[in-house]
Formats: structure tokens, sequence, C-alpha cells
């Protein structure tokens, strides 16, 4: 079987299990609808690894591959196929997302099991998958922008999973709304790159893009700038990563996917498909790289203060993701996936540490409450721990290798873009502190009453379900998991899912070592040969330099955090005390909301009330007013007239007839 | 005799009965008043017919007594009806169709 009708297979499945599940949820029992659900996304795993095995055995040259089923819209110089497009960048993907998301359909599959919304939570989850797989298999801008909205509902619907939670719908608009910005800017791209290329699919605009356009011409700073609107707004860099963190209402297995699998890669996806448009347009590459900078600071520094376990991960997502970013933006293509990869491994693992933990506290996520369950839960705290060693690139994990590979890109290039080496070892301190603070706090300790009871009776505590974010009593018939808690500890599915990942998440890394192999980026390479940077590599030496450097750092912040929450409990209290300001502005988020509430929210909310005072009242007021009075008046004359006296009727007409002979005799005369 | 007259005693039928629908209220009146004004119309078509030399507006005439007809039938009916529903037989009474 070619390349291509394994990867239209990929794509089949989890569609196929959507529409299943959706249309069959009055026949399908619950486990039937989830087992439905999770074999769809392991069988698309697996047509993504036929895929694979098929490009594997073709030469390098010859690996990238395009289908369509049918024409979507063609006459004029158009034609839009409804094709996708193979290549080692989209089979690389779709094994990450459909991969990845298999293994959090398995977990969800234990851990939703007592909500009244199990058959909708699996139609979602499926059609989520296939939004993503759609988007990274996409062969032309058109389905890829399909794609791409698909993404976005399917967010909003998971995020306000519980719909009678209103800060999750809420959060579910907010995201939705965020998102559609990044599709304007995508649209637009699309449409100015059409206009200036006459195509679509991306065969005949990456070809036609370099005689097109010279280096840094305006246009195609303008077309990459927009890209990047939508690449910000599903990645979440800032100023457009404001929805990520209020995504944490929907359910922890969405989290999940929302930040390993699917939708936030999808910015870097976009930006390492289209890099040769980047690459003629460096300006825009660079501002790329510096708000994924700025976005994994600024996340770094707000993850030090929140107290809301999701909320920790969340930010650190955002911090991950800037690596990402600013990887395939200097183009280290192959670096920056990479990254992606691993990310995906341990942020899946974590955020199902978390559920499990959550679950076991009875909803509660503030991880001021939380302690002892090291002991408590032994498997979910090994996991936890897994995740947390690789999100903190503790040496020998996979995200030592894959973080430092894009730091030790940056410095080969040299220059300005030392700036993105130095800030980015500041930011993996960062990111080794506020992980080890997240496990220091939860793991270790005196049991909280929560974990005792673990401990001592076996049994998930119950509690009175409440709105983690605002304390609300909450609406348990589609409300949090159901009256029962599932921790990994008591549900095979759930282990089974966290095993695989923690073992992916310490020894994924070992596909690329430096000096000895680069399997991914040997893999991925095919799809870059025309990059400027094909041939920049960093010396294997200067990668171990790197790599140790990184290592000292990782293990520094470890260090700082095990000094911080460990040895010296008393000394964050008092630091907090010390900088109350800075304390408020980063738990505030540096006040992204406020700032965008003040900037956009406001401004829109006045104009809208402007429209409505002055405009609506007196213009629209005026006319539509004005041309009913000017009626009513004449109708007021007219009726007059009609007073019901037959003979004055008849007067009115002598007169007339009369006033007309005597104008005819007049004018005869 | 010449046509003046002919003309002359037209329009004085005609002014009688437009006046006559101007100022009585009896719809009997003012039946008489209208085919007063007919026949006013009348007269004059025959005139001009004959002062033309030909039969056209003799032919009018004709068509002109035939509506008149109608119309007395018409209007006949109508005050009969009006009598025998014991309306008030005076048209500034009957005046429901006012704006």
């Amino acid at each position: 079987m070619s390349a291509t009708a394994w990867a239209w297979l990929v794509l089949l499945f989890p569609l196929a299990g959507s529409i299943a599940i959706g249309l069959g949820f009055r026949v399908l029992s619950e486990r039937a609808a989830g087992a439905l659900g999770t074999l769809a996304i392991f069988a698309s795993f697996a047509c993504a690894i036929g895929a694979l095995a098929q490009l594997l055995g073709e030469p390098e040259e010859a690996r990238h591959h395009a289908s369509a089923l049918w024409d979507y819209a063609s006459g004029a110089g158009l034609k839009i196929e409804l094709g996708i497009y193979v290549d080692p960048l989209s089979v690389f993907m779709a094994l990450v997302v459909s991969g990845v998301s298999a293994l959090i359909h398995l977990y969800s599959f234990g851990y939703m099991r007592s909500d009244a919304g199990y058959r909708r939570f699996f139609a979602y989850l499926n059609f989520f998958v296939f939004s993503m797989l759609l988007l990274v298999l996409a062969g032309n801008f058109v389905l890829l922008i399909i794609g791409w909205a698909f993404v976005g509902f399917a967010s909003y619907a998971l995020i306000s999973f519980w719909y009678r939670r209103a800060t999750a719908t809420a959060a579910g608009m907010k995201a939705f709304v965020i998102n559609v910005l990044g599709d304007v800017g995508l649209v637009l791209a699309a449409i100015l790159l059409f206009r200036e290329l006459g195509a679509f699919d991306f065969g005949t605009v990456f070809a036609r893009a370099p005689e097109q356009f010279a280096t840094d011409e305006w246009t195609i700073v303008a077309i990459c700038l927009l890209l990047l609107v939508g690449a910000f707004a599903k990645s979440a860099q800032v100023p457009l990563h404001t929805w990520l963190p209020d995504a944490m209402e929907g359910p922890t297995p969405v989290s999940s996917l929302i930040h390993a699998a699917t939708m936030v890669t999808a910015g870097v996806y976009l930006i390492a498909r289209t890099h040769v448009l980047f690459e003629l347009a460096p300006t825009a590459a660079d501002i790329a790289a510096f708000v994924g900078l700025a976005t994994l600071l600024i996340a770094g520094t707000i993850a030090l203060a929140v107290t809301d376990l999701k909320r920790v991960i969340a930010y650190s997502t955002m911090s991950q993701i800037g690596y990402m970013v600013m990887g395939v933006a200097i183009g280290a293509y192959s670096a920056g996936l990479f990254h992606l990869m691993t990310h995906a491994f341990f942020k899946a693992l974590l955020f199902m540490a978390a559920g499990s933990i959550i679950a076991a506290m009875a909803n509660e996520q503030n991880i001021d409450r939380m302690s002892g369950f090291g002991r408590a839960m032994r498997f979910t705290a090994a996991g936890m721990l897994a995740g947390s060693l690789a999100l903190a690139a503790f040496p020998g994990t996979s995200g030592f290798f894959s973080k430092d590979e894009i730091l030790a890109f940056a410095t080969e290039r040299g220059g300005m873009y030392l700036v993105f080496t130095v800030l980015g070892y500041f930011g993996a301190l960062l990111t080794a502190i506020y992980t080890f603070r997240l496990i220091f706090r939860v793991l270790p300790g005196k049991p909280c009453p929560e974990a005792d009871e673990l401990m001592r009776t076996g049994h998930v505590a119950h509690g009175e379900p409440r709105n983690p974010a605002n304390g609300e009593p909450e609406d348990t018939d589609v409300g949090f998991p159901g009256p029962e808690h599932h921790i990994a500890e008591q549900t095979p599915s759930m282990r089974v899912a966290m095993g695989v990942l923690a073992v992916l998440a310490i020894v994924g890394g070992l596909i690329q070592i430096p000096g000895a192999w680069h399997l991914l980026g040997d893999f991925l390479a095919p799809v870059f040969a025309d990059s400027h940077f094909a041939h920049v590599h960093p010396s294997a030496g200067a990668e171990w330099v790197g790599l140790a450097v990184g290592a000292a750092i990782s293990l520094l912040g470890i260090w700082a955090a095990r000094v911080l929450y460990v040895s010296r409990p008393e000394l964050p209290g008092r630091l907090i005390e010390r900088f109350g300001a800075l304390h408020r502005f980063l738990v505030n988020k540096w006040y992204f909301d406020e700032a965008i509430d003040l900037l956009v929210v406001r401004p829109a909310l006045a104009v809208g009330r402007f429209a409505d005072r002055v405009f609506e009242r007196f213009v629209v007021g005026g006319l539509v007013g004005g041309a009913e009075g000017t009626v009513r008046g004449a109708g007021g004359v007219v009726r007059a007239v009609q007073n019901g006296f037959v003979r004055s009727y008849a007067l009115l007409l002598v007169i007339g007839f009369a006033g007309l002979a005597l104008y005819f005799l007049l004018s005869g005369s | 005799m010449s046509m003046e007259w002919y003309v002359v005693l037209s329009a004085l039928l005609f002014t009688t009965g437009a006046a006559g629908i101007l100022v009585r209220r009896s719809p009997l009146v003012i039946l008489l008043c209208l085919e007063l004004m007919l026949n006013a119309g009348n007269l004059a078509l025959i005139a001009f017919s004959r002062m033309v030399g030909n039969q056209e507006g003799q032919v009018f005439a004709l068509v002109v007594m035939v509506v008149a007809a109608c119309e007395v039938v018409i209007g006949l009916g109508l005050i009969v009806a009006l009598f025998r529903r014991r309306l008030p037989l005076d048209v500034d009474e009957l005046r429901e169709l006012r704006g």
C-alpha cells in the first residue's frame, strides 16, 4: 500500500470513530463507545506507522507524495483539491499526534468512567484528533485552514465540556474567540499568497515563492506575520496566550490532549511547514523567535507563582512551546520538532499524573493543600517524577537532549542569536525550579487528609463537588467526573497509558545523541533540504558543552527548588513578603488579562455602547422615525379629505374639473 | 337655430344637475340630478354631432343612455335597500367610510 493510502486511513479512523459514537450514542453502551473511540485512534496510529514504513522504504529524494480525493474547486486558474501531502514532516506529526492521543484515549477510558457525558466525551475527543491529523496532513492551505478551524471548534467543545460550569463555558468561549483571531490571520495569509503566487497547494507555493519574492520584501514579511498571528493564537504565544491557562477548566485528559498531542503544537508545525516562506522573510522569523523567547520567560516566571496544579503545568507548556517556536524560527527545524515530540511525551504524562492526584484530592487543585502523595500514590508519584525530570531537563531524560539541541543551534548561529542561548538557559533554570516546586509540594511531607485516607483505607476521598476556580457547588449530572473519582493506582487503563509515556519521557531523547546518531534529524532532512540552514550543524563537541551547561543548570534549579521548598520551607514565604509587588505581578499573570481587557475588550465595548447610544438612536432611529413620520403626516392629510360626505367628494370633483376646464380654456386661447 | 342655444341649454342643465348634487341630501334627488347631468352631456353630443354632420356623437349618446340606465338601476336598488333597512335617506348621515 502506498504511503498516501496509509495517510488517508490515518484520517479515516478518527473521523469514523467520531461519527459512529456521535450518531450511535443511543445504541452503544458507554464501555463500547469508549473502546470504539480508543481503538479508532490506535488504528490510526498503526496506519501512521504503516506510512512511516512505506516512506522509509523509498529513496530520500522521493519521500514526498501528494494525493487528492477530488477537486474542491477548480476553474479560472484556481484549483483546490481535497488533497493531502505526505512527507517525513507530516508523517512525523501524524505519528506524534495519533500515538500520544491514543494513550490519552486509553487514560480517559478509565479516568472519565463516572462522567455522565462519557460517550459525548469520546465523540469530541475523536473529532479533535481527526481535526489535528487533518491539519498536519493537509496538502494545501485551504484544507490546512479547515483542519485549523476544526481544531479550534473541538477545543471549544472540550474545554466547555462540563457546560453547567460557568467558568468552563467562559473559558471555552475565550479559547474560541482567540483562536478565531488566529484563523483570520491564517486566512488572510493564504489569500495574500494566492494573490501573489496563484496557488494554494504547498508544492506549487513553495516552488514559486523563492522566484517571486526578494528576501525581506514587504509582501512576504506581511504574509509571514499573518501566518504568525495564526501560529501564536494556536500555540498560545504572547500576547495571544491567555486562553491556555483558562483552558484548564476542561477535564484533565483534555488538558493533556491540548497540551501534548494536538492544538498547541499546530503553530510550531505551521512554521516548520512554511519554512520556505520564513527563510525569505528573516525579519518575520526573528520576530517569531523573540516572541517565543518572551513567552518562555514570561510563562516560566508565572509558573513560579501560581498555586493551581494544572495551571502550573499549563504555564510550563507555554514556556516549552516558546522553546519550540524559537527553535523553528531560528532554523533549528529538526531540533524544534524533536522538542515537540519529547514534550508531547512528558507533558501528557504530567497531566495524567496531575489528573490522578486531582481525583485523589476530590477535585482540589491547589498545591498548597497537597502533600505526602509520594507514599500514598506510588505509581502516580513515579509517573509525575519521570515527567518532571524530563521537563526539568534532568541529564539523560528526553527533555535534556531536545531542549539543548535548540540552544546549541542558537549558539552555532552566533551573533544576536546568542541572546536566545543565554536567556534560553535562564528559562531552563526557571523550568527546573517551578517543576520541582510542584514535586516538592505534592509528593513528600506529611500526608494531607486525602492522601492519608487513601493510604489507610484505600478509598479515594469524597468531597462535595466544587468548582476549583471559584468554589461554587457543582452540578454532578454533567459536572465533575461523576460521584466516583478514578486514580491510576486503581485503574489499569490509566496505569498502562502512564507507564508507556513514563518510559518514553525518560528514554525518548535517545533517538538524537550528539556525535552518535541523529535518527529524527536524518528522517526529517529531506523536508528541510532546501533550507539555508540545512548545513548549519553545531559540532558534536559544542553540543556536548551545551549539554553539560544544561545539566548543570537543571541540577542547579532542582537544588534551588529543594532549598526553597524542602530544607528551608520558610524561605518562600519570606521572599513573598520581601517582594510582595513582584509576587502579585506574577500571581496576576503579568496582568495580561487585565491589559487585554483594557486595550481590546473595553474599547470594543465602548465603541458598541457609542454605536448604541448615538448611531443607533439618532442616525438609524432618525432615518426610520423620519420615514415613518413622513408617511404618517401625509396619511393624515389624505385622511382629512376622506371625510365620508359624498357631497364634498362631488364638490372636489367639480372644482377639479372646473380647474381643468379653465386651464384648457386659458391655454387654448 | 344656431348651435349656441343647444350648448347654452346643455350647460344650464349640467350646472343645475351639479348644483343639485352639491346642495341636496336626498339620494333620490342626487340620482335625478346625475341623470340631468348625463342628459345635458347627451344634448351637447347630439348637437355637436349635427354640427359636424356625422353620426358618431349620436352613437356616443346612445352609449351614455345605456350607462345611465345601468346607473339608475344600481342607484335605485341602493336606495330601496337603504329604505328597507330603515336607514336614513340622507347622504350626510351615511358616512361610515370616512378616513
